[in-house]
């Protein structure tokens, strides 16, 4: 068959193909894989018998935009969303548990630590903390200073958005970290963990005790959890750069930016709840340390039970 | 080849061409889209500076959504493309050549933060510029190419029209599409480059020379584009 014949048989299939392409009217939808597959024989079969480059371009336009309507893939989004946070993210989480100790122990590790250090040996802070910062956090966390608990609702508003802003970016971060081998990651766990460690510890050592732990007490659970679950992914996309295993090192990246990407869901959602205690609930002084203390404690208890067993039932159904 | 176009083969056997869209167009759409959205933030601010420091709350709140998850609902929801990339004609697609959904927009927008390292996306650009399909960090996690979107003015782009001539040699698709491209872009020549061109390939025009190679080559083109 020449070329001006075979245009002229499949003109009419191509046009209303293309008009479906653009309002989904000129023929019933349920024809639309079988009009596919017709139209990539015909393009097969063009490209094949050598017909005009133009002819070939033009069916090839068609034959992506056909393939592209027909693979858009639309599913409940809304469902996936309150069952990912129900059961699919702790159980993630607890798959990948190796990542995530790795990442607590980076971050844990130097924030106890210095912690610990800092009531030994006090004058170490000035290793780590200018004396402008160490001047600031004074004045933030002195009893002395009622400042702490006299915010107004609009203060908090706007802490709310700088939470937002700066502490969801600091995860966002160390999870692209990942990216450079794993180091990135490693560096913002470390470096987040010394800083934290340091301001907690000094000013436990120079008796802001209850000041301080009462303000961190309630977002301390979520906020601290989230940097090291956004570690771990970041160490999932940095070990398969490092240990691609089987897979090409591509694929193998590939593969791992999933289930990372899919903590870092998890763990956005973490920092927007922490975002939100610490605007909201952490400058109230009306409750006094031992219900600020309880309740942080609780946070922990039930975040961690969450990561716990969460999803396991249904793991087993 | 020296073409950055990708085939892709599909479930249903046949092969779909890609055109990747280099580092250059993709910055012109990154710079269009970050003036849109800092306009955006500076509108937001405009309106939360009456509401003092809660607003100033709302501002920081609009900013992060703005950066992070904005461009991600674009390409998501718009295929493949924010405003940048629709003006520049480039879209995001899948490396299998199937639409871009969230969690493919996600990565590669998330991941921007390490490609943005150490300033300004150099790490970026020297991914880009290492990999044979100009991935980015966040495009080789995502799985993800920046394709240019076949626009419509390729498509009104004709050959002159001539008496057709057919080929006195066998002309190999590679080939056909040459002497097609060449003929569409004779208008956007010089007269004398076009005829320089057109002198050429010896097997299709012989010994003619200038005005009468070019007569023949467009010809033939004519002929290659089912004139006939």
């Amino acid at each position: 068959m020449k070329q001006a014949p075979f245009e002229q048989v499949h003109a009419r299939e191509w046009e209303e193909f293309e008009a479906f392409l653009e309002d989904r009217k000129s023929f019933d939808p349920a024809e639309m894989p079988s009009r596919f597959r017709r139209l990539c024989q015909a393009l097969a079969l063009a490209a094949q018998r050598c017909y005009s480059a133009e002819l070939v371009d033009r069916l090839n336009r068609l034959a992506l935009r056909g393939h592209h309507a027909l693979y858009a893939n639309r599913r409940r989004e809304s469902q996936q969303v309150l069952h990912f946070m129900l059961a699919g993210f702790p159980r993630l989480v607890r798959a990948e548990w190796r990542l995530v100790a790795a990442a607590a122990l980076l971050f844990f590790g130097p924030l106890l630590g210095l912690i610990a250090a800092l009531q030994l040996f006090p004058d170490f802070v000035h290793y780590l903390l200018s004396p402008g910062q160490i001047a600031s956090f004074h004045e933030m966390y002195d009893p002395g200073n009622r400042r702490v608990g006299m915010r107004e609702s609009d203060t908090s508003m706007m802490m709310f958005g700088y939470y937002i802003w700066n502490n969801v970016r600091i995860g966002f971060q160390t999870f692209a970290g990942g990216m450079l081998a794993g180091v990135g990651s490693a560096w913002f766990l470390g470096a987040n963990g010394l800083i934290l460690g340091a301001v907690a510890g000094y000013l436990t050592q120079v008796g802001y005790t209850e000041t301080f732990w009462s303000f961190v007490a309630g977002h301390s659970s979520f906020e601290l959890l989230a940097i090291v679950l956004s570690g771990a992914a970041g160490f999932k996309l940095g070990l398969a750069i490092i240990a691609p295993g089987n897979l090409s090192r591509k694929s193998a990246l590939v593969a791992a930016a999933r289930p990372a990407v899919r903590i870092m869901y998890g763990a956005a959602v973490l920092f927007f709840i922490a975002a939100f205690v610490e605007a909201f609930w952490s400058p109230i002084t009306e409750f006094g340390f031992v219900v600020k203390i309880t309740v942080g404690i609780a946070a922990w208890v039930i975040l961690l039970a969450y990561f716990a067993v969460a999803g396991r039932s249904r793991a087993a159904g | 080849m020296l073409d950055t176009t990708r085939r892709v083969a599909t479930p249903e056997g046949i092969e779909l061409t890609l055109r990747l869209a280099g580092p250059v167009p993709r910055a012109l759409a990154w710079s269009v889209d970050f003036l849109l959205r800092a306009a955006l933030v500076l509108l937001v601010m405009l309106f939360a500076s009456r509401f003092g420091r809660a607003g100033a709350g709302v501002v920081l709140i609009a900013a992060f959504f703005v950066e992070w998850l904005l461009p991600a609902a674009f390409e998501a929801r718009w295929g493949g493309q924010t405003p940048g990339k629709r003006l520049f004609g480039i879209a995001v697609l899948n490396d299998d050549g199937t639409p871009l959904r969230w969690p493919g927009a996600l990565t590669r927008n998330l991941l921007r933060a390490a490609d943005f390292l150490p300033f300004f996306y150099g790490v970026g650009l020297i991914a880009m510029l290492a990999s044979r399909d100009f991935k980015r960090l966040g495009d080789l996690a995502a799985g993800t190419v920046v394709v240019y979107q076949s626009s419509s003015s390729e498509l009104t782009r004709k050959v002159p029209e001539a008496a057709p001539v057919a080929p006195p040699v066998d002309l190999d698709p590679e080939e056909q599409r040459a002497v097609l491209e060449l003929a569409e872009r004779s208008a956007t020549l010089t007269r004398e480059r076009f005829e320089e061109l057109a002198e050429l390939p010896k097997p299709l025009v012989g010994q003619l020379e200038g005005e009468r190679a070019a007569a023949r080559l467009v010809g033939i083109a004519n002929y290659l584009s089912g004139r006939q």
